[in-house]
């Protein structure tokens, strides 16, 4: 069961949301080109406090920095814009030209927060920092060897490694070091050479195909990523290029995060989050989903003439369309709410239904004995 | 102008080979040699009335991603006498014996079978897809959907 299911106003699909540093407030977009900030008032209440509304067409990303207090958003007008709250609680914003000219589809502040990185649809990944002596950003370009659309982006803690899934059915592993803003990182597991844009790992999907790459998460020590594919896999692999797949019985998945050394939380098209547990070889084993089907109330003597009327006009007795989950429509993004992907203890899902779920990971663990986390 | 607005040659014409951003696949090249399951072994193994390890060997040894078309509609012959002579009692044990990746290869093989019906082909296919449904969940179907390689 889900802890606490919100709805923020009239909205449609939320595509994508992020918290603030303190989880008091939340950034938002409703499937439009507007983000909404808001602000928890009291105990349940939530409160508009800021629409920031300069891009002009549907917001792909958001994401808030967590120390610095900084938003970034993309959208898919090309843009991205870095928005800073000043002192009267208003929101200053800062263009980014990231130079692309398709849509951008994804956005990532590293875990310094010094950089952010964009997936495009032009099939270029834009590395962006800040650059004093001229006041702005300015963005660095990955393109080799990408050949189509990046759909998602996550940033191993060293900040420098950077994971990027794509509709080729590859996830590739770039190493995204600025010389002008940060020292020379310290050799990892994926390698030890990190000049800008070099491609430090490549991993096909599948050897048939295998489907877009929907979402990718590095692990909390950077050594592992998993990743979700349309073709309903979950796969982790690691710096030795050794990847384990497992092929899943459920709808495909649409993103993912680790919250713990051995445990995925992942959810998608069945709209409801599924918990993988990854063995130290790195195993997958079955997922399982942290809320059983809610029984749907079918009345036992139901109404004679509202069936006789559904049969007319449906063609069948009862309208059943509503589904035994909570999420009533695909969940579209995961956060962690309260810890980090080495100990999670409660997340956030946003769907296409526009609602907000959190669950408390903790809580669920005793309810269901099989779910160890 | 009258002249040429009746010629539609133009139409045939694939614009999309000269844009630049045009994304070429990875053309893995499929040995054509090492072709499919061995035909000859598989028929033997139907006429000796063993149909369960005819389908293991079917799909262990079925190649995905074939150009050749001839090569597929041979496959898909060679398959479609597997299945149908497995009877409907023995499904489900031929089934259990499979692991993920055959089961995968042969769901994808019912959906190809119910592209071309035969005589009482595809009820046949439909309890084989229940079957298989039961098993493999929603996955197997949409990997039949997703993955390029088609069998």
């Amino acid at each position: 069961m889900a802890a606490a299911v919100q709805k923020f106003g009239p909205g449609g699909p939320i595509q994508c949301h992020a918290w603030s540093a303190d989880r008091q407030a939340i950034a938002l977009s409703h499937n439009d080109k507007d983000v909404m900030v808001y602000q928890q008032t009291g105990q349940k209440g939530w409160k508009e406090t800021s629409r920031l509304d300069q891009h002009d067409l549907r917001v792909t990303g958001i994401d808030w920095a967590p120390v610095s207090g900084r938003i970034v958003t993309c959208s898919q007008d090309r843009n991205a814009y870095v928005w800073v709250k000043e002192q009267n609680g208003t929101w200053r914003h800062t263009l980014v030209l990231l130079r692309i000219n398709r849509a951008a589809t994804c956005v990532k502040w590293s875990p310094e927060e010094n950089k952010f990185a964009v997936g495009s649809g032009a099939r270029i990944i834009s590395i962006c920092y800040f650059e004093e002596e001229n006041d702005w950003w300015v963005a660095k370009h990955i393109k080799r060897p990408l050949r189509s659309t990046i759909t998602t982006v996550d940033w191993h803690p060293n900040n420098v490694l950077l994971a990027a899934g794509s509709t080729d059915f590859k996830v590739r592993v770039f190493s995204a070091y600025i010389k002008d803003i940060e020292q020379k990182p310290a050799a990892t597991e994926w390698g030890a050479k990190m000049p800008f844009a070099n491609l430090m790992a490549e991993f096909s999907n599948s050897l048939t195909g295998g489907g877009w790459i929907h979402s990718v998460s590095f692990s909390a020590d950077g050594r592992r990523i998993a990743w979700v594919g349309h073709d309903s896999s979950i796969v982790v692999a690691d710096a030795g290029m050794a990847m384990m797949k497992l092929k899943t019985n459920f709808l495909p998945l649409l993103t993912v995060t680790w919250i713990s050394p051995s445990s995925i939380l992942a959810a998608g098209h069945d709209c409801v989050p599924i918990v993988f547990r990854v063995d130290p070889s790195g195993k997958i084993s079955d997922g399982s989903k942290l809320e059983e089907d809610k029984k749907v109330e079918t009345p036992i003597t139901a109404n004679a003439m509202r069936m006789f009327r559904n049969k007319d006009r449906v063609g069948q007795e009862l309208l059943d369309s509503k589904l035994a989950t909570t999420h009533q429509n695909q969940i579209t993004e995961i956060r962690i709410l309260r810890g980090s992907k080495s100990q999670a203890e409660a997340v956030s899902t946003t769907a296409g239904d526009g609602k907000l779920c959190i669950w408390h990971l903790r809580d669920l663990a005793t309810t269901f004995e099989d779910l160890k986390l | 102008m009258a002249k040429n607005t009746s010629s539609n040659v133009f139409r045939t014409l694939d614009v999309d080979q000269y844009n630049e951003d045009n994304y070429k696949e990875d053309n893995d090249s499929t040995d054509p040699a090492a072709l499919g399951p061995n035909d000859t072994l598989i028929t033997s193994l139907l006429a000796a009335n063993k149909p369960v390890e005819a389908l293991t060997h079917l799909l262990s040894g079925a190649t995905l991603g074939i150009k050749d078309q001839a090569a597929r509609t041979a496959s898909l012959t060679l398959a479609m006498r597997v299945l149908m002579a497995i009877k409907a009692s023995q499904i489900d044990d031929a089934v259990a014996q499979l692991d993920n990746e055959n089961r995968d290869v042969l769901m994808k093989f019912i959906y190809r079978g119910f592209e071309v019906p035969n005589e009482g082909s595809s009820a046949h296919l439909l309890v084989w897809h229940e079957k298989v449904f039961t098993v493999s969940g929603v996955g197997s179907i949409v990997r039949v959907l997703t993955d390029k390689k088609r069998v």
